[in-house]
């Protein structure tokens, strides 16, 4: 990691730690900044371990663990597909996810627990089917993302489907989440992407060196030692899983990967991957973005903001790059 | 030898032309005929000459056939849209619903029925096409001068789309009252289409067909590129323009109509051209005729393959992506 790389993370993470302690504080039961972070180091009084510790907490360290392994997802893919607009959300991915939540939703009624396996599920299977359809002697991104535009439109078509048929009070459910929210979630479902994340985040880690030289191209990777199929199946394999656990936490959360990198990118003014900067700007979006909806959007969930974030940075971004 | 042989070829396609209106009828007689409620062939011709006051007769004036007309107008506005987008862009995966236009027709009327309570299709029918226009105009800005690759517009149109979808969820959330009547725009669905329908979406697509059909030669001076195209005397910018209004039109009153389809647009005109060749004209006017026998067979297949009817927004989607994956294996990305 070069030297700007690591000023830039832990910038990102000083932004979190003040965002964080701002969201921390903010409620029913506000708790001033200062006593949050007493409360955090062991020292709070009853009522602002209740409403830090017990209500708060689990949340911002959800969006965070959601927004890291969304981050890292999307520069996986990103650097994979050669190209800005190559992320999970945009090829997918994460509908698969969501089509397998709702599927647990709407058609077996299941717990929160296994709507999560159901979109984890989905997620990965329509990994596979993607990068089937987009072999052809070998897997370029090009076609791996267009792919998986055309793989995303059915399971678009499939997710509305579900929706359509499916009785109000379940539909509701299901918008909630199929847009992405981390309202009424605690301590309990912290645990499953956290896990995740202490398995995923090492073996991302692994496959990063790969990454770099599978930018310079397929050639000058195989000289250079890459197993170039074989790692890019890994990092396939590893990217998809951490997006769709995010996915499982929170719902599709949109955009996060997508923008994620590409900010992390400019701020290292870095062409590489740079999967952990990514990461942090992942966790800050998530975090911010939660907090303005929760703080001045009548707590709507966090997906509808990062949508409208999205949105304007995508048409930035096509803008520029015509 | 010389001197027949163009006039074959225009037999050939008057021919194949014919053929394809025969097609069409013969869906759209299928397509009232066939339902919840299934209609002999038989019956569906007798009450067609003659109302004769049954309830077969009134399934199939008030609910079939209004129903069959606005997929016929649809299909017919969503494949000329696409092969006027493709001819426009010069890039073989254009298609108004993959690139985002018919969400942007969405969204907006989504938004006119939740922000400002319009319900009346005559006039969120505006909105739809202010939409339409708009996510025609950014994929244009992206696209024009020639400078994008079918894959970067492909990624544009999919961002596009997801953005504009997003927004619709989003107003979906927030009015939960609308929530219902807004399920219809996500996913593209006949079967609400009634008589108004047809009247107040007609002349919209009418106006669209006509320009489209004006813009064939244009396009085809176009098609071989900016320079030569001028110097066969087309007029650049008013082409351009004119067939952006049409897409617009086209696209935003099919999806004011019946809700955001995807891939219409997509596979008719690659079909059409290995048989007319590369001629706009032509292609524009197959299209027309082809791309609603295949909606009418898509709704038809929506409503008997399962107990409960499929919106036929779903059986396009997956009819038309194996297309479009097949497009991309075979390299015309």
């Amino acid at each position: 990691m070069s030297q700007r790389s690591f000023a830039v993370s832990v910038g990102l993470v000083a932004v979190i730690f003040v965002i964080g302690v701002l969201a921390l504080g903010t409620g029913a039961i506000p708790v001033a900044p200062l006593d949050v972070v007493r409360t955090l180091l062991g020292n709070g009084s009853r009522i602002t371990n209740f409403a830090v510790l017990d209500l708060r907490l689990p949340r911002v360290l959800i969006a965070l663990a959601v927004g890291a392994a969304l981050g890292m997802s999307g520069a996986v893919f990103q650097s994979l597909s050669r190209n800005a607009l190559g992320s999970p959300d945009i090829i997918g991915f994460n509908y698969g996810a969501a089509t397998g939540g709702l599927l647990v939703i709407l058609v077996f009624g299941g717990s929160a627990f296994s709507v999560s396996v159901g979109a984890l599920v989905g997620g990965v299977v329509t990994a596979v089917l993607v990068y089937v359809l987009a072999w052809q002697r070998g897997v370029r991104g090009l076609r791996l993302v267009l792919t998986g535009i055309g793989v995303s439109a059915i399971l678009q078509a499939v997710n509305f489907y579900l929706i359509v048929n499916a009785g109000v009070a379940d539909v509701t459910r299901a918008t909630v989440w199929l847009t992405g929210s981390l309202n009424n979630l605690g301590w309990p479902q912290l645990w499953p992407p956290v896990v995740a994340l202490f398995v995923l985040v090492p073996a991302l880690l692994f496959g990063a060196r790969w990454l770099e030289m599978l930018e310079m191209g397929d050639e000058t990777a195989r000289a250079l030692g890459v197993p170039v199929e074989g790692s890019r199946v890994y990092l396939l394999v590893v990217g998809t899983a951490a997006c769709a656990v995010a996915t499982a936490a929170a719902g599709p959360i949109a955009f996060v990967a997508l923008v994620a990198p590409q900010v992390a990118k400019r701020l290292t003014r870095s062409a590489g991957a740079g999967l952990l900067p990514a990461a942090w700007a992942g966790a800050l979006l998530v975090l911010a973005a939660d907090f303005a909806a929760q703080r001045f959007a009548g707590n709507l969930p966090v997906g509808v903001a990062t949508g409208a974030l999205g949105g304007v940075y995508l048409g930035w971004l096509l803008w520029r790059r015509r | 030898m010389s001197v027949t042989a163009p006039v074959s070829v225009a037999g050939r396609r008057a021919f194949g032309l014919v053929c394809g209106l025969v097609a069409l009828v013969l869906v759209a007689l299928l397509s009232i005929a066939v339902g919840s409620r299934s209609i002999p062939l038989s019956v569906v011709l007798d009450v067609l000459f003659a109302r004769d006051g049954s309830d077969s007769a009134f399934v199939v004036w008030e609910l079939r056939i209004p129903r069959t007309l606005i997929g016929i107008a649809v299909g017919a506005s969503l494949g000329v849209a696409g092969a006027l987008m493709q001819a426009l862009t010069r890039n073989p995966l254009a298609d108004p619903g993959l690139l985002g236009v018919n969400a942007g027709a969405s969204t907006a009327a989504a938004l006119a029925i939740s922000v400002f309570g319009l319900t009346d299709l005559r006039v969120f029918v505006w909105c739809a096409f202010g939409g339409a226009a708009l996510a025609g105009v950014v994929l244009y800005a992206i696209a024009g001068r020639g400078g994008a690759s079918p894959v970067r517009l492909a990624l544009a149109g999919a961002a596009v789309s997801a953005a504009l979808t997003g927004v619709t969820q989003a107003v979906i959330l927030l009015d939960q009252q609308a929530l219902d009547q807004m399920r219809f725009w996500t996913v593209g669905s006949l079967e609400r289409a009634g008589w108004t329908t047809v009247v107040e979406v007609l002349p919209f697509l009418a106006v669209g067909l006509l320009i489209a059909f004006a813009m064939g030669r244009p396009l085809n001076a176009l098609s071989l590129g900016d320079e030569a195209g001028k110097a066969l005397g087309a007029h650049l910018g008013r082409t351009r323009l004119l067939t952006l209004v049409a897409i617009t039109l086209l696209a935003g009153a099919a999806t004011a109509a019946v809700g955001p389809l995807v891939f219409v647009g997509l596979a008719v005109p690659h079909m059409v051209r290995t048989f007319t060749g590369p001629d706009e004209r032509w292609v524009v006017l197959y299209c027309a005729v082809l791309a609603p026998v295949l909606l009418l067979l898509a709704d038809v297949l929506g409503r008997v393959m399962a107990r409960e009817e499929i919106d036929v927004g779903v059986v396009t989607a997956l009819l038309g992506a194996p297309v479009f994956l097949w497009l991309v294996r075979r390299g015309r990305a």
